[in-house]
């Protein structure tokens, strides 16, 4: 029995996620000159650190330590974490904006797993086009491989308008341009690539032109965050997943004419919240998606 | 030279008629003014008539800011110091949300209005 297997068959009967998504592609025929190995990596998002309002989380101050903690309770370890954008609240103060982002990356040193990569999203960047987080962070997009995959971090925010921008759709076509057709490939954004819902601001402006680039390529999976739920769509091929926040979660699309987060359920704390792990299946041509509660009911 | 003259005669008719058709068609078209300021606009409900011509002129009270129209296909940045305008004529009844799409802070997610289009 493969360790993936053990990992999958664990999670199923320790009951430890929630609902189990299987997204499938294409067929992957891994990239050229790797090799093609399963792996697992875990997705956290909109953890909004340094938010106040106690009707909506009044453990504010304490989810992302448990996010933390239920990350390194996990029985097996992710090859990687990946911060999907809005790691914290936005602030007009770019003083207290750099108290936030450091406050943020202090806390998630706590995690075990040392690889860890972050992305930003509109709370964090858009105020000031990205400069504080850069300075904390490092680019804002970039790209890597990992035991056969592709992956590609599209920063979505740092423009206030959300746009991807000209700069930064030349460099993803020239990123593409080396794999594949066949490559597997995983894109991390904040916003959703396409129109879910622009009358809640759901939306990339120029996102049309980042799928546009990415349609030739067979197997294309976006794992992104922003709408603070867990949502699964497809542009054509491509698999676009989004993750539940970390703080507060908000009603479903255009379930109403307004957006509008949902409240905190004394009842049942943390309901809505959570993160997610990704198992890559690459010889079955798909990944599986398993979302873990944030803090145990 | 006579069919000169009456060929520029007739122009000079036809391109007055036009300055007149066109001031008349300007001043046919309702006009409505948005303020919009972190984190509101206003007003944020526009009653407008299915089939009639309207512009849309938007100004900022602070910071730059963005209207969208989505169930149109209608957007526009109203930058500081200008006025942005739109100009269209609602096809359709019923009621469209708007909202600012260049964030603009915190409350940035709430800055949001409708329009409402009646027959």
């Amino acid at each position: 029995m493969s360790e993936s297997i053990d990992r999958r068959e664990f999670l199923k009967l320790a009951g430890l996620g929630g609902a189990v998504f299987v997204s499938g592609l294409a067929g992957c025929a891994g990239m050229a000159g790797t090799k093609q190995e399963d792996f697992y990596f875990v997705q956290l998002s909109d953890t909004h650190w340094g938010f106040r309002g106690p009707a909506l989380n009044p453990d504010a101050d304490g989810t992302l330590q448990k996010a933390v903690a239920a990350v390194n309770a996990l029985s097996f370890e992710p090859d990687f974490i990946v911060f999907t954008g809005d790691l914290t609240h936005t602030t007009d103060d770019p003083a207290e904006r750099r108290r936030r982002l450091a406050q943020f990356r202090d806390i998630v040193s706590g995690l075990k797993n040392r690889n860890v990569r972050f992305m930003p999203g509109e709370h964090d960047a858009s105020l000031d086009n990205g400069q504080a987080w850069k300075e904390l962070f490092g680019p804002s997009y970039y790209s890597f491989d990992h035991k056969g995959v592709h992956f590609a971090a599209i920063d979505n925010v740092s423009d206030a308008s959300a746009r991807i921008g000209e700069a930064q759709l030349a460099w993803l076509r020239a990123d593409l341009a080396k794999l594949d057709k066949d490559a597997p490939i995983v894109v991390f954004t904040h916003r959703p690539l396409f129109d879910l819902m622009p009358q809640w601001d759901w939306a990339t402006r120029d996102g049309a032109q980042a799928i546009e680039l990415l349609m030739p390529y067979r197997n294309v999976t976006v794992f992104y965050g922003h709408i603070h739920q867990e949502h699964h769509h497809m542009t054509g091929h491509i698999a676009h997943h989004s993750a539940k926040s970390l703080i507060f979660p908000l009603i479903a699309p255009g379930s109403q004419p307004k957006r509008a987060p949902v409240p905190w359920d004394a009842a049942q704390p943390y309901k809505g919240l959570g993160f997610r792990g990704i198992e890559t299946e690459l010889a079955k041509a798909a990944y599986e998606i398993t979302e873990f509660p944030v803090a145990k009911a | 030279m006579l069919a000169l003259r009456r060929r520029l005669l007739a122009a000079g008719l036809a391109a007055a008629a036009a300055a007149l058709f066109g001031a008349r068609a300007l001043a046919q078209e309702k006009v409505i003014r948005v303020t919009a300021r972190r984190f509101e606009f206003s007003p944020s409900d526009i009653e407008l008539k299915k089939g009639e011509p309207v512009v849309l002129e938007f100004t900022t009270a602070d910071v730059l800011m963005g209207f969208s129209l989505p169930d149109f296909k209608l957007r526009t940045d109203i930058p500081p110091g200008q006025v942005a305008r739109l100009r269209f004529t609602p096809d359709r009844v019923g009621s469209f949300e708007f909202v600012c799409d260049n964030f603009c802070g915190e409350f940035h997610e709430d800055m949001s209005g409708k329009i409402r289009v009646t027959a």
